[in-house]
């Protein structure tokens, strides 16, 4: 009895993802929604319901309403790919996300057998889309282009300073870091120090003492918030005055409250702010309205929405493989990033980072303003 | 190079021996607990983190009422509460999760208290939210001694260390609460058969373990300003890995396993690549229990009869 009670509701329960897909569209949120990273993961949440509940209103993708699912990758890359696999599983056809590098190539790699279509917001590792799968896209840039504009802003303003390129061995921070010391030490600088540390590790009293036996006085670390918060703390509490330069991946108001007064002088190359783009004006107030700042990748994975939109609609179909095509031929998409074309690869077609500077601002907060 | 040689040696030192002694406080609590009633209370970790959780809510609690609060005394009541609330849990966890499982066969503690890891690092996970919870900087000061930096909070950390040792030392050595706690250690049931309460000694010892640790979660909080609740993984590794190098069993053995490490870390890291750092911690553990399995301070196991 109690057998057929449970088959019974297993029966009940496919049918009822079954019929769910007819009629709708599914679109997977794969997100750090826990973790360390769930302050990412939020923005990108936010930015694709904004979005779906905006295509929904205006008729939909084709006419399907967009259904959301939202699968939470811890920022692990194997709890990224048993994501992957449940959003097959759910008929998911379309997945914004992930935040991760390091969790968007290998889930990427489930998407493309399952007939999944992927946008990510945010992995800038070059790798995600340079492997030629038929169905990785990102709106955000590629850390080669990061690396590019680090590099050569170093080379300007750092010429004969002794610089130091600390990673976390993860492969978005050691490929970020990698990518500018190549850039640099083409443009003639060479580092005097080059580490890898632990990702969640708290104590770089050993580093840092490194770091000032070396007489750094420009730190390029590749990774995120968390850690380049700890590491600006420390420097300043061992009395090493120098300058702490990272990517996009320590862009978030918790680096600030993570380092205190410190954090004053933080480089970070990030594209320009999307939040300050005519295009973006509505959207922005939208949020605001509803008591939500729309931070660094809220914009991205809100333009990842509208191009999926746009490109369905160019192709004149749902299929995802007819998607893929359209996002790559039918361009430029008129987001609110401003319009958007994708190259074979999937990758957006302008490179946009520029250098900015944490500096505290008039409400006595930090914040990083472009310079 | 452009500092001294041997400066930067002796800073670097003086880095291991304050991160050794934060590693040393936590291990004892799980020599202790190994000690008395022979399993690893993996969930020991987490005790030492919701320690620094406590030490961070009484803090945020305190400046919220009083504005300029002072440190010393806000860093005394930050302790207070820390130990308070940590010995709670970890004499609770005993009662409900390891008393009723004593005598069963021995895998059944050892599971259970890697439930309890995981039980309480999802509930502060849950209860306090995923982020990294900062705190102003409580303790600013650093001196400059002959070019080796030295901050006043590592002074902190190694003088509440040794004033922790010390008490502690005399507690088990001096004490009668002590010398039931090494009864029951050398044979539980003949302790029990001589009229020492052997439930009460275990639960003692698990309090002392969690206030040692709450200690050293609060100087944790205070040297590196966050919490956030994966805090207990790495420190309770490394502090397990300390117990189990400096003999598990032995509280000097804990303490100068947790120094070793701490050395061993930041010493590594001073002249070799950072990236083999833990490689090189384990390393010399695998090494040093293939020559002395018992440990450096362990007495080798005697088959009780």
């Amino acid at each position: 009895m109690k057998k057929t009670f449970i088959s019974a509701l297993a029966l009940a329960a496919s049918l009822g993802v079954g019929s769910a897909a007819w009629a709708d569209i599914l679109v997977g949120i794969g997100a750090p929604i826990t973790g360390p990273n769930a302050a990412f993961g939020a923005q990108i949440q936010k930015g694709v319901e904004q979005a779906a509940a905006d295509i929904n209103a205006a008729g939909g993708i084709n006419g399907e309403q967009i259904k959301l699912v939202v699968g939470d990758d811890v920022s692990d890359p194997k709890q990224g790919v048993s994501v992957a696999n449940k959003f097959a599983a759910d008929g998911v056809k379309v997945v914004i996300g992930h935040f991760n590098s390091g969790v968007s190539i290998p889930a990427s790699e489930v998407y493309a057998e399952n007939g999944i279509l992927e946008i990510s917001p945010a992995a800038t590792n070059p790798v995600y889309t340079d492997r030629g799968l038929w169905n990785t896209f990102r709106t955000c840039g590629r850390d080669d282009q990061q690396g590019d504009v680090a590099g050569a802003y170093i080379a300007e303003h750092y010429k004969d300073a002794k610089v130091a390129v600390i990673h976390d061995k993860t492969p978005y921070g050691q490929g970020l870091a990698d990518l500018t010391k190549a850039a640099m030490n083409k443009a003639g600088v060479t580092e005097v120090l080059y580490e890898g540390i632990n990702a969640g590790d708290k104590d770089f009293s050993a580093l840092i003492a490194k770091l000032k036996e070396a007489g750094v006085s420009l730190v390029y670390y590749g990774g995120l918030h968390t850690e380049a918060g700890l590491i600006i703390r420390q420097m300043a509490d061992q009395g090493l005055k120098a300058t702490l330069m990272s990517g996009d991946g320590i862009v978030s108001n918790e680096l600030a409250s993570i380092a205190g007064d410190a954090v004053a002088g933080t480089l970070n190359t990030f594209p320009p702010d999307p939040r300050l783009k005519p295009e973006a004006k509505d959207l922005v107030e939208k949020f605001r309205a509803s008591g939500f700042e729309p931070e660094a990748y809220t914009m991205y994975a809100y333009a990842a929405m509208q191009v999926l939109n746009d490109a369905a609609k160019a192709a004149g179909s749902n299929d995802t493989t007819a998607i893929a095509e359209a996002l790559k031929a039918k361009g430029p998409f008129k987001t609110v990033l401003g319009e958007l074309s994708f190259d074979a690869k999937g990758d957006v077609t302008r490179p946009d980072y520029v250098m900015y500077e944490w500096k505290k601002g008039d409400d006595g907060k930090f914040t990083y303003v472009q310079k | 190079m452009d500092g001294e040689p041997m400066e930067y040696f002796i800073q670097q030192t003086v880095n291991g021996i304050t991160l050794g002694s934060i590693y040393g406080m936590i291990a004892i609590g799980y020599t202790m607990v190994y000690g008395i009633i022979g399993m690893i209370n993996f969930a020991h970790g987490d005790i030492f983190m919701l320690g620094a959780f406590a030490a961070l809510i009484t803090f945020l609690v305190l400046t919220g009422l009083v504005a300029g609060f002072p440190v010393v005394a806000a860093l005394i009541v930050m302790m207070a509460v820390a130990i308070l609330m940590a010995s709670l849990w970890n004499w609770t966890i005993e009662r409900i999760a390891y008393r009723p499982l004593r005598g069963s066969f021995r895998l059944a503690p050892l599971i259970t208290a890697i439930g309890m890891s995981i039980v309480l690092s999802n509930f502060i996970q849950v209860t306090q939210g995923p982020r990294n919870k900062p705190i102003p900087q409580l303790v600013s000061e650093v001196y400059d001694v002959f070019g080796i930096s030295i901050s006043l909070k590592q002074i902190l950390i190694v003088i509440i260390t040794v004033v922790m040792m010390t008490a502690f030392w005399y507690l088990v050595n001096r004490t009668s609460l002590g010398r039931a706690q090494r009864a029951t250690e050398q044979d539980r049931k003949m302790a029990a058969l001589l009229g020492v309460d052997v439930d009460r000694t275990i639960s003692i010892t698990f309090i002392m373990g969690a206030a040692l640790a709450a200690v050293a979660g609060t100087m944790y909080l205070m040297y590196y300003g966050v919490a956030v609740f994966t805090d207990g993984f790495t420190p309770g590794v490394k502090a397990f890995t300390a117990a189990v190098l400096g003999g598990i069993g032995s509280l000097p053995g804990a303490l100068l396993g947790g120094l070793l490490i701490g050395l061993i870390e930041s010493l590594w890291s001073a002249y070799f690549s950072i990236d083999y750092k833990d490689v090189a911690t384990f390393s010399i553990l695998a090494i040093v229990l293939i020559f002395k399995p018992s440990g450096i301070l362990g007495r080798p196991e005697i088959e009780k009869v």
